[in-house]
């Protein structure tokens, strides 16, 4: 499969730096030759041409290593060391807290209970965003109004969704429950049954972002030109071809964008589970204890610093890992669709 | 047509970008400097959790001095106020000038008594009951905490609930009822028999009534884990697990949203009762009535939970701290404290005044609540022993009576893994 043409660039291409420095080269200042200037003049000069491209970046690459490389070479120390939260740095011990890591039953549980939540989360989020999009970009009554209100559960701070959610989703008192009874159901154990708990802390996850995410859909498919959709619908296109066969494939670096990000914020996932009950370990049996939870036990509960940064590095890990084969995934899905 | 698109595009991401940076500025307002307030004075903060009944005593030092103008912050449940503690421990910033501190974390923390300004003050020496405030202090004697409550516990029941079921109602004559934990149970089969509600609000705080009843439950003397192997720590969960599947319980989990709410739905009938629950109970059942407190407790006496007020070495203005912790744990504040909320005093001349012996808890339906704790603590034999790792393992425990409450595993399943979890903590 070929991407030659792939929009794809454009995410990349906005902080690219070397760009920069290739272009003032040629611009000179229109009096420079009217008088021979001075070598200090022409050494400024140079300089200028030289080093300004980089001052004028240096900004965010001096911010992102101060809070982007420093926290991850600093957590890769910790994490092949002894250190106590309150003790600090112990001795040496290579991959010990890896080792240990690996070998704890809870680990392995809450990478489960991650990827579950992971997956009942983000895809239906993105799919409804679509959809969400799709709509708010026909012509509608109102239009702000509707752009607006899909944005105010993204208002709303994490924490407070976690406790209004928690008591919507109590298993003895919560409404969720009282309605399912009111209408002949079984009451569901939200905080006990693993799946349950998963499917409610998803719907917290996906309340919270669904409308931010379809915002970002929807600044991308307006900048799509109507005459492709005119064209389009001469050749007989239905809505639904259209958005299949024109919005989809030109929405393509939001899509990856939306995604992406989806990824990382859906396995980094921890204030819905940690506020779904109120001791913070996940259940009585870890039913939803997610990794940055796992993460949190160990360096807060179990105070071990050493194991939590093992943990973070392999969550940082995992994620890589599955936003590169959502990358590629997702890139294949763009291009069918632009082929067809 | 185009360049609307663009426009309205571009209106769109305005609008994106308008609220990122109103959330931005907005989680950057949080941040606010500690220092000295417009007028000069110092601001001093004060870190509790669950009820201290403290909101009187802050509004009363502030009116009384000039120098420094003090405010509460809350925690709902001590678990997050312990979270909070940690971290910014750890990090070296972010507490309190006075942090409260729970008895089951005490151990802990000595481990860490470098953290903490050093109160001892002759002034203060013989405040406290001696064991209290010999559990606060290191072996160089160094004091880490001023004590504030202790935990004496009664029985709170429901006498509405108690009627309906044809039980006594009168608060003498429960009293009677639960000498021993047979005969609480024994009473409470009765109940369950005549009544939807349960007998007892949490399996895992009836278990921590017991376990506060051993001296030496998960670690011994040397603060050796002993808790796989020690017999009374099977014993008390083999007991409520059992109980909880004859319809003891709840099967709720303390401090839960639905432990919450089934205050307000006749949930359960009779609950330990220390006196720091009273004014938990009160918050919780807004509005019910029926509710009275008995002077008993089964096994004899118990003592839960209790706390005591640090000043970490991080602060900026220790000594105001010192002095704003030292008037707070004064009997005379102590009394004020035990009135507003419940927290029984821990200092023996509290214990004598004859204000907290007449006083009474209208919300428990006049009972002489000052008399009533001050008998039960009286009742005390012995101060049952928490090492370092008491607070982690009774997370394990009470998550293993947990599991069995839910279903999620049988008993012999579930102290198995209760066993393994306490061999993860090392």
């Amino acid at each position: 499969m070929t991407l030659d043409s792939s929009p794809v660039k454009v995410l990349g291409g906005g902080g690219d730096p070397t760009g920069a420095t290739a272009s003032p080269a040629g611009v000179r200042p229109p009096d420079a030759a009217r008088r021979p200037p001075s070598a200090w003049r022409r050494r400024v000069s140079r300089w200028d041409a030289t080093f300004s491209p980089y001052l004028y970046v240096c900004p965010f690459f001096v911010l992102f290593a101060l809070v982007g490389v420093f926290p991850l070479i600093y957590t890769a120390y910790v994490s092949v060391h002894e250190w106590g939260l309150l003790g600090g740095k112990g001795d040496f011990i290579g991959l010990d807290n890896y080792a240990r890591v690996v070998e704890d039953r809870y680990f392995w549980n809450a990478l489960r209970n991650t990827l579950s939540i992971f997956v009942l989360s983000s895809v239906p989020q993105v799919i409804i965003a679509l959809v969400l999009a799709g709509l708010l970009d026909a012509q509608l009554r109102f239009s702000s109004l509707w752009r607006m209100s899909v944005l105010i559960p993204f208002v709303v701070a994490p924490a407070a969704v976690a406790l209004i959610f928690g008591n919507v989703f109590g298993d003895r008192y919560g409404l969720v429950n009282e309605m399912l009874v009111a209408i002949g159901f079984d009451p569901i154990r939200w905080h006990v049954n693993t799946a349950a708990s998963h499917v409610a802390i998803a719907s917290m996850v996906n309340w919270r972002w669904t409308g931010y995410n379809a915002l970002i859909f929807l600044a991308a498919m307006q900048a799509v030109p109507r005459e492709l959709y005119e064209s389009a619908a001469l050749d007989g296109a239905g809505r639904v071809r259209q958005f299949l066969s024109v919005t989809l494939p030109l929405i393509r670096p939001t899509l990856l964008f939306v995604i992406i990000t989806s990824t990382i914020g859906g396995l980094q996932i921890f204030a819905e589970p940690r506020l779904f009950d109120t001791q913070g370990l996940g259940g009585s049996d870890r039913q939803y204890q997610t990794l940055t939870m796992y993460l949190w036990e160990l360096g807060w509960r179990v105070r071990d610093l050493g194991m939590a940064s093992a943990v973070a590095w392999l969550l940082f890990l995992i994620i890589i890992v599955v936003a590169l084969v959502n990358l590629a995934v997702s890139r294949r899905v763009g291009t069918l669709g632009g082929r067809r | 047509m185009h360049t609307q698109n663009t426009r309205r595009a571009r209106l769109v991401t305005g609008a994106l970008m308008a609220l990122t940076l109103t959330m931005t500025a907005a989680a950057c307002g949080g941040g606010d400097s500690d220092d000295a307030g417009a007028d000069g004075k110092i601001k001093l903060t004060v870190a509790t959790f669950n009820e201290f009944g403290y909101e009187g005593l802050i509004e009363e030092y502030n009116a009384m001095q000039d120098e420094v103008v003090v405010e509460q912050k809350k925690a709902g449940t001590a678990n997050e106020h312990q979270d909070n503690l940690y971290t910014k421990l750890a990090a070296g910033s972010g507490l309190s000038d006075i942090e409260a501190i729970e008895v089951d974390w005490l151990a802990a923390l000595m481990e860490e008594s470098d953290a903490f300004a050093d109160l001892s003050d002759p002034e203060v020496e013989g405040r406290w009951l001696d064991w209290k405030a010999e559990a606060a202090t290191t072996e160089d004697g160094t004091l880490i905490g001023y004590g504030t409550d202790i935990g004496p516990e009664g029985i709170c029941y429901r006498s509405d609930l108690f009627k309906q079921a044809g039980l006594p109602t009168d608060r003498e004559e429960v009293a009677t009822m639960f000498t021993t934990w047979d005969d609480y149970f024994a009473a409470g089969r009765d109940f369950v028999e005549k009544s939807d509600a349960a007998w007892y609000d949490a399996s895992g705080a009836t278990a921590q009534a017991m376990v506060n009843q051993t001296e030496y439950s998960f670690e011994d003397e040397d603060n050796t884990v002993i808790a796989a192997d020690n017999p009374e720590v099977k014993a008390i969960f083999d007991t409520v697990t059992s109980l909880s599947q004859e319809g003891l319980s709840t099967n709720l989990v303390q401090w839960s949203e639905d432990w919450t709410a089934s205050f307000q739905n006749n949930g359960f009938a009779t609950m330990a009762c220390p006196g720091w629950m009273l004014g938990v109970i009160e918050g919780n059942a807004e509005g019910v009535k029926g509710w009275d407190i008995a002077n008993v407790f089964p096994g004899g006496a118990g003592l839960w939970g209790g706390s005591y007020l640090t000043v970490p070495k991080q602060g900026e203005h220790q000594e105001e701290a010192m002095e704003l912790a030292k008037w707070l744990t004064a009997p005379e504040q102590q009394i004020q404290a035990f009135e507003a909320k419940g927290t029984f005093p821990s200092q023996p001349e509290a214990l004598e005044d004859p204000v907290l012996m007449e006083s009474t808890n209208a919300f428990f339906n006049d009972a002489p609540t000052g008399e009533i704790l001050a008998e039960r603590a009286e009742a005390i034999e012995f101060i049952p022993h928490k090492g370092p790792k008491y607070a982690d393992i009774n997370t394990a425990f009470q998550q293993a009576i947990q599991r069995v409450d839910e279903g999620k595993e049988s008993a012999d399943e579930a102290w198995q893994s209760f066993l393994a979890d306490v061999e993860r903590l090392g």
